[in-house]
């Protein structure tokens, strides 16, 4: 049957016959990786350790006892040294490399050589990230604790807290008007951008120089223009504003420019076909932007616009310079009375709680549109 | 008169000359079938009548009435004006009344319900009115498609040019989407239709024009176009277009 095959077919069968796959004999254990993981864990589980201990010091110093410190003790120990387990592991599975060997057994030894590499190579990463937790806190603990008191005084912090928390609200408010202002200022300017046919040219070259310059210049050098420049014109009307309305118009300047500039790419994102379509049954410029183009834009453009919003708020303690009271501003003051710096790390836990929910917010919507991409919708 | 008279017109983007002196007449009633290998000039002529792209030189009639260079309402003209795409352009993000709708309400200002009632009698009319409130991205192509022609019909358009609509779906959906425009030729819709289906121009078509590098190469009825063709690229097209069993 063979012969006549190949008498049939002399050129793949010879082909077949000669060659051979290589992909290795029976493989033996990753001894140097094991060794690296055998030493990080060492290194990591001894540094973890004299950390432990010193921290568990500095607090009883300070008068900090009782049951929940020897707990706390312990469970940190037994984090230290749950680098352990992949490691163990790793050695297991070194084992079966060798008693599948042994038996020649070439497919068994291979599995467990790839899982005894995972294992290690599971060890040396939580080795890493370990060392970098103890490197953090012995920063903390370092001069005599003093690190950890700058930065993180809990007492101060409990104190001022209504104090910073009550500035904090004026950043609340000028973000959430300057967000309302800037949808409008940034759309209003993007359809300057698209004025159709030669009588649009000077507006779309206005809006293009606008954008161009407020995205090129500081928003904090804005903000102080506005804020110190407009009083100081005497303009009726202009100049008699309060200092938070000064920092409404600069931010509502910069981010405008920004979200311009994102609401273009939305209706540009727009195929041409979709305008053509709607073109097609009669509608005009603006009712084909209007109807079909912003609509589809809008949806595309929601992640970048949140995406600048947070940047905006985060840009709200800026507005210190032409001196609006806000919770930056507020925790400045706490750290000159005090010497301590406490209060502003206040502010920065409140900026992180209203930041981090809208951009895991965004990155789901992304990850969802993404999805959705993939399965060939719209 | 002629219904529809294109005289002498030409396009070109940059270098590229689509469409070089071309002359053609559509009578009223009549469906004309454009043929011709790709880059002949099919599309490029369909949106030069609705006004999509202007023209360089030339002009075109509609009922003597000339419809091309400046001044022209081209927003008026394309209500009477329909056209399909190959891609069926509709709009993702409104559902199928919505997407029949749109123009109706917003250009030909008709109450909502009047407008509604309408597409739902189109929609009904084409098999579709079980899909009038799904987006079109859960449809099949032959269906968005069927949508897409209802959309144009919506406007009540006195002509509708259909550009290559079928050469986007897929082979068994083809049939569902000629059975419309049979319908509507039957009913004596003006039509001129861009098309690689010869067999279905051979049967709808009361002329065929051969286009070939942006002119009428050969124009005739169907019988003497498919049957006898009398010029030597005509045969060559229709040559190779048996070769590859597509006839």
């Amino acid at each position: 049957m063979s012969d006549t095959r190949q008498q049939a077919q002399p050129g793949s069968a010879t082909l077949t016959a000669k060659r051979r796959l290589s992909i290795g004999g029976m493989p033996s254990v990753p001894l140097g990786l094991l060794l690296s993981a055998l030493a990080g864990v060492i290194i990591a589980i001894l540094s973890g350790g004299v950390t432990i201990r010193a921290l568990r010091e500095a607090l009883l110093a300070n008068g900090h006892d009782g049951g929940w410190l020897t707990a706390g003790t312990a469970l940190l120990a037994l984090a230290a040294i749950a680098v352990l387990l992949p490691l163990v592991n790793a050695f297991r599975r070194c084992r079966a490399v060798r008693t599948a060997a042994r038996r020649g057994d070439v497919v068994a030894a291979r599995i467990a050589r790839a899982e005894a590499g995972t294992y290690s190579w599971i060890a040396l990463g939580y080795t890493l990230a370990q060392l970098i937790v103890v490197l953090v806190v012995q920063f903390l603990l370092a001069n005599n604790q003093t690190v950890a008191k700058t930065f993180f005084f809990v007492p101060l912090i409990v104190k001022t807290f209504p104090l910073v928390l009550d500035a904090f609200w004026i950043n609340v408010k000028i973000f959430v008007i300057s967000e309302i202002f800037v949808l409008i200022w940034g759309l209003v300017v993007a359809l300057a951008m698209f004025a159709p046919g030669p009588a649009g040219k000077p507006l779309r070259l206005l809006a293009t120089a606008y954008v161009d310059v407020f995205r090129s210049i500081p928003a904090v050098l804005v903000i102080y223009l506005v804020g110190f420049g407009l009083p100081l014109t005497g303009v009726p009307i202009l100049k008699d504003f309060s200092s938070t309305t000064y920092v409404v118009i600069a931010l509502t300047l910069t981010v405008g420019a920004y979200v311009a500039e994102i609401y273009r790419a939305g209706i540009q994102s727009i195929h041409w076909s979709q305008t053509a379509a709607a073109r097609s049954l009669g509608l005009s410029h603006m009712q084909t932007l209007r109807y079909v183009v912003l609509p589809q834009g809008i949806r595309q453009i929601i992640p970048p616009l949140l995406n600048a919003f947070i940047a905006l708020q985060k840009d709200t303690a800026l507005v210190n310079v032409v001196g609006v009271i806000d919770s930056f501003n507020q925790s400045m003051v706490i750290a000159a009375n005090y010497y301590n710096l406490s209060a502003a790390t206040t502010v920065a836990l409140l900026f992180i709680v209203i930041s981090v929910p809208q951009t895991r917010f965004v990155e789901r919507m992304a990850k969802r549109d993404r999805a959705r991409m993939r399965a060939g919708g719209a | 008169m002629s219904f529809i008279e294109i005289r002498d017109i030409s396009k070109s983007y940059g270098d590229l000359t689509v469409i070089q002196r071309l002359s053609m007449t559509v009578e009223e009633h009549q469906v004309v079938c454009l043929i011709g290998p790709s880059g002949s000039g099919k599309s490029t002529l369909l949106r030069c009548i609705n006004g999509l792209e202007p023209i360089d030189s030339g002009e075109i009639l509609v009922h003597g009435e000339r419809i091309t260079g400046p001044g022209v309402d081209v927003n008026s003209l394309r209500r009477d004006i329909g056209i399909v795409f190959q891609g069926y352009n509709l709009f993702p993000h409104m559902t199928v009344l919505d997407n029949v709708t749109l123009a109706p309400i917003r250009v030909l200002k008709q109450r909502r319900d009047e407008a509604e009632g309408r597409a739902m009698a189109l929609l009904e009319r084409f098999g579709l009115a079980q899909k009038a409130r799904e987006y079109p991205d859960r449809m099949s192509g032959g269906q968005q498609q069927r949508v897409a022609i209802v959309r144009a019909l919506a406007m009540d358009p006195m002509v509708l040019l259909l550009d290559e609509i079928t050469s986007a779906l897929d082979p068994e959906l083809v049939s569902e989407v000629l059975g419309i425009v049979r319908e509507l030729a039957h009913d004596g819709m003006t039509m001129l239709l861009a098309t690689h289906e010869m067999g279905f121009a051979n049967e709808v078509a009361s002329k065929v024009c051969f286009l070939c590098d942006g002119a009428v190469y050969e124009e005739g009825p169907p019988a003497q176009i498919f049957g006898d063709p009398q010029r030597e690229r005509t045969r060559a097209f229709l040559r190779s277009i048996r070769e590859a069993k597509r006839i």
